[in-house]
């Protein structure tokens, strides 16, 4: 039962061959026996979990049951959820519990899923190792001296240790990609605005973006219907006519035009990487794929334009954090400028500050023009340079990162190679189109390898169907680490 | 040396909008600290800003009042500084697509009109409150209100071409005639719905660049603005006489000590990192927005004072009185159109009503005389029923009571007597009665015709038609 799917559960639910409260144990156990070694989630409440288990099974019971009632999910610890602390991996939230919930935790807890936990990640969400947690790092399952991948580490890890059937994520410039790749799960980041940042704690409001995590493409589209939706209190959530996110998923790959774009397997991608993706793109032309070659010439521009967007915002929207209304407050201060200094000081790690600090110098006066504006037209060229590969292409294949996971401590005294290593997330974002990870293979170390579909915008379907006919002939996704 | 003085003036006005610019929190005043601030006010990690249309809507009613380019296209920007009453850290306000540009105002200053010209109006976030003082048990601690926070101001910003400080309330009162006209501010000073900052500077008479200006805010009314300007003036004007320079700063002005001190200057001033709000989508306003909106548009207060002055014959003065507020200029159109004596109209309300009004504090809409008892008095001065001095008295005695003009007239037998006969009798009288005075009016002293009348008029205890007793006193004297 603990490997099994999303749509499994599902079934066995239906079957009533368990119960949401028997199923939640299962997992509560293992998190248990797990998570002290894998510190993949920050708050585990057994009672909140089997009262949610216990209304799912009374709700079945009574004939309300939807698809996902009962259901487990892990949840990123970046979505406000009422009653339970929201720390977004902060020092700064340790002592916030949400008074309301999130879009998407509506959605969730309206579907009837059972919250099984709330996940480790990057502090705010900036990381992509999970190393910049004030709870600590998380370690990769399939190698506990490999990190799990940033920011939704913790979701990524939980899935793949089966301590969890799904979770949700975000991604602001890859944080459901590439722990996806680095823990051999699927993810996908929907485009831009189908996802309600209501509630979710932001990073970088024009780059968040929520979405599901879990062991196969079909589980990732059964939780987008739930995640996916118009919200009235998200103003750039997008008003659309409801998606079935699993209509096309059996469709025939035939005449699939897949584009390579030149520049993601040029210098700087590990042959580990560049291996499992040429088997994958290869294992997807047997499916009737056609390959042609595409090319997205502003793709190094995608790390230094992130590098100023994403923290010229984030500078903004941390200054709420300011010790007065909730959240950290210094113990002893002198005025009010000593209470904000000291309790900024005291509540953010390392790698938040710096990003608020190169975030406030872009936005600065005399500065606004070279970075932040400047930024913003290489936003609009990387745009472009999609806007035309997807004039000879249905869907982009690509590596999610340049090398399987590294090692915990590897990087984290280099911010700029940590950086370098999003290069092929980072776009997708800045042009707010759909991307997800697929498991396609391990690296020679053993650790896992993800494949990158990127669609053009509102694409998912068409997504989630390359990525579920691959795994109708892999069984990557399948493969569970020994713990 | 002569100096000019040069102004400019700042205007946040609050939008009457029942819910804020961001929130569905209400905008009422005077709720218990913090009641109406809800999770989007509160800065909660998560929330998101949803635009107010109303607001929208009434940005556009200024900026077509003011015959102002309405932006098609605007942008919300992020103001980034820290105050505890600012919860966010960021104010949402408008810096390179205000909603509203250019456009002008003109006012009235004495006799003579003046065109001000506007340099945008945009849309904006109130702050929420700090409160010092005055809280309950509690000493040396600064309390946050958040119930303003998120109340829509827009801030309308004039070219700096006003001279005087009269210009600057002159200006000041028309727009805070023209915002409540249009039904987009309550217009309420004390309670901060209409805060004026002023921008002051002066320069030798005929020098084409400007003095270095200071922003001068905390102006909560005309009175204060007009003293905080003009202590800001001889200020500015004694510092550079005595060799000094201004600096540019923002002062304080201090309405218990009438002046202004400093409050921080250009060096201090913060870097705001302006930046478009990424959880706000530009405002994109379709031309039937504005269509929809200009069908809804009021006459507007210029439009009316020419009116009044073409079709009632009152003077542009009177006019702009009678125009300072949509209320009084419906009482005067009743009034004047009722008894077809738009003068006689403008005289008493201008006059009389205005006095009284101002004397019991009553603005008015709670005026005591509605405008059909006091059209009926004003018939009943220009019939000859009643003299000015009985119309007073009759005046005086419909603002204590509900009675008609005419049932007071009737009730105190007040009807001014110009039956010739009844009038030529008390004349008679007089003149019998007063040999000397005949006497001196016949040598020549016109005074003497006075002190009959005054007679005349006593006899008549006040209600012989004056007009008439002079007329027939001279027909009498054989002076006619």
């Amino acid at each position: 039962m603990i490997n099994a799917t999303l749509k499994e559960l599902s079934a066995a639910l239906a079957a009533k061959s368990v119960s949401s409260v028997e199923l939640a144990g299962q997992y509560l156990d293992r998190i248990a026996a797990l998570n002290p070694a894998l510190n993949a989630f920050i708050t585990v409440d057994a009672g909140k979990t089997l009262a949610e288990a216990a209304a799912a099974d009374a709700a079945r019971a009574a004939g309300q049951a939807g698809l996902l009632t009962g259901v487990p999910l892990a949840v990123k610890d970046i979505f406000c959820q009422q009653g339970w602390k929201t720390s977004c991996g902060s020092k700064m939230l340790d002592n916030f519990i949400a008074p309301y919930d999130a879009h998407v935790i509506e959605r969730v807890r309206a579907a009837g899923l059972v919250t099984i936990g709330r996940t480790n990640m990057d502090e705010f969400a900036m990381g992509s190792a999970n190393e910049n947690s004030y709870y600590g790092a998380v370690k990769n399952p399939w190698d506990l001296a490999a990190i799990p991948g940033g920011s939704s580490g913790g979701s990524a890890a939980a899935v793949a240790a089966r301590l969890a059937p799904a979770a949700l994520g975000t991604d602001t410039g890859g944080s459901i990609r590439q722990p996806a790749s680095h823990c051999g799960i699927t993810g996908i980041k929907p485009t831009y605005g189908v996802v309600s940042r209501y509630g979710m704690v932001a990073f970088a409001s024009s780059l968040d973006q929520g979405g599901p995590m879990a062991q196969t493409a079909e589980d990732c589209a059964l939780l987008l219907n739930t995640m996916a939706g118009f919200d009235g209190r998200d103003s750039t959530s997008l008003e659309r006519p409801t998606e079935d996110y699993t209509r096309e998923l059996n469709n025939s790959l035939a005449g699939l035009k897949v584009g390579l774009p030149k520049e993601y397997f040029a210098a700087g991608l590990s042959a580990d990487v560049a291996r499992v993706v040429d088997a994958a793109v290869a294992e997807l032309k047997k499916l009737g794929a056609e390959v042609v070659e595409v090319s997205l010439p502003n793709t190094e521009l995608s790390i230094p334009a992130y590098y100023v967007i994403a923290p010229a915002e984030a500078s903004s929207n941390l200054s709420r954090y300011d010790g007065v209304r909730y959240g950290h407050r210094a113990a002893q201060y002198k005025d009010l400028a000593d209470m904000y200094e000291k309790s900024r000081a005291e509540g953010f790690g390392s790698e938040v500050k710096r990003r608020i600090l190169v975030g406030t110098y872009v936005l600065s006066h005399g500065y606004y023009d070279a970075y932040y504006l400047k930024a913003q037209k290489v936003r609009r060229l990387i745009a472009d340079d999609f806007k035309r590969a997807f004039e000879q292409c249905d869907v982009i294949l690509g590596p999610v990162a340049p090398t399987a996971a590294f090692n915990i401590g590897e990087k984290s005294n280099d911010p700029v190679e940590m950086y370098l290593s999003d290069i092929y997330t980072l776009s997708v974002n800045l042009a707010g189109l759909p991307g997800m990870s697929v498991p396609a293979g391990f690296a020679a170390n053993g650790r896992p390898i993800g494949l990158q579909i990127i669609g053009n915008y509102f694409s998912e379907a068409k997504m989630l169907n390359v990525a579920h006919q691959f795994q109708q002939v892999t069984d990557w996704h399948r493969q569970a680490p020994a713990l | 040396m002569k100096w000019e003085v040069v102004i400019g003036l700042e205007v946040h006005t609050q939008l009457n909008t029942v819910s804020k610019i961001f929130s569905g929190s209400s905008t009422a005043f005077g709720a218990a600290p913090n009641t109406q601030a809800s999770a989007v006010e509160l800065a909660l990690p998560g929330v998101l800003p949803v635009m107010n249309k109303a607001a929208v809507d009434k940005a556009i009613r200024l900026g077509l009042a003011l015959g102002s380019t309405i932006n098609k296209k605007n942008v919300f920007a992020r103001k980034n500084y820290f105050y505890p009453d600012l919860p966010k850290g960021y104010q949402i306000s408008q810096m390179d697509l205000p909603i509203v540009e250019h456009g002008s105002l003109t006012i009235q200053v004495g006799d003579a009109e003046k065109v001000v010209n506007l340099t945008r109006a945009h849309l904006e976030e109130d702050a929420g409150k700090s409160i010092h003082e005055g809280l309950e048990g509690l000493s040396g601690v600064t309390g946050i209100d958040l119930n303003r926070a998120g109340t829509p101001l827009l801030e309308i910003v004039s070219e700096p071409e006003m001279r005087s400080a009269e210009e600057a309330v002159a200006y000041a009162k028309a727009l805070h005639t023209l915002v409540t006209w249009l039904g987009i501010c309550d217009g309420n000073m004390q309670e901060g719905s209409f805060r004026v900052d002023a921008n002051v500077s002066v320069r030798p008479l005929g020098q084409a660049e400007f003095g270095t200006r200071c922003e001068i805010k905390n102006l909560n009314s005309f009175r204060f603005l007009e003293a905080a300007i003009n202590y800001e003036v001889h200020r500015q004007i004694e510092l550079i006489e005595d060799g000094g320079r201004v600096v540019q700063e923002t002062r304080l002005y201090d309405p218990d000590k009438g002046e202004t001190r400093s409050m921080r200057s250009k060096e201090d001033a913060h870097d705001y990192r302006y930046f478009p709000d990424p959880d706000l989508l530009p405002i994109v306003i379709a031309q039937a927005q504005i269509d929809a909106v200009r069908e809804q548009m009021p006459e507007l207060p210029g439009q009316m004072k020419a009116r009044f002055v073409d079709s009632f014959g009152v003077s542009a003065y009177d006019a702009s009185l009678l125009t300072s507020s949509l209320a009084l200029a419906q009482y005067f159109e009743a009034v004047a159109t009722a008894t077809g004596q738009g003068k006689l109209a403008a005289n008493w309300i201008n006059g009389e009503l205005a006095a009284s009004l101002n004397r019991d504090g009553l603005d008015i809409a709670q005026s005591p005389v509605s405008a059909e008892r006091l059209a009926g008095l004003v018939t009943r001065v220009a019939d000859n029923t009643l003299s000015n001095k009985l119309a007073k008295q009759v005046f005086e005695a419909m603002w204590g009571s509900e009675l008609s003009a005419d049932a007071i007239i009737e009730r105190d037998g007040l009807k001014q007597v110009s039956d010739v006969g009844a009038i030529e009798k008390m004349v008679e009288e007089a003149i019998a009665a007063n040999p000397k005075a005949v006497e001196e009016f016949r040598a020549g002293k016109e005074k003497a015709l006075n002190a009959l009348a005054g007679q005349v008029m006593k006899a008549s205890k006040g209600k012989a038609n004056p007009a008439q007793v002079q007329e027939i006193l001279k027909q009498k004297l054989g002076a006619a």
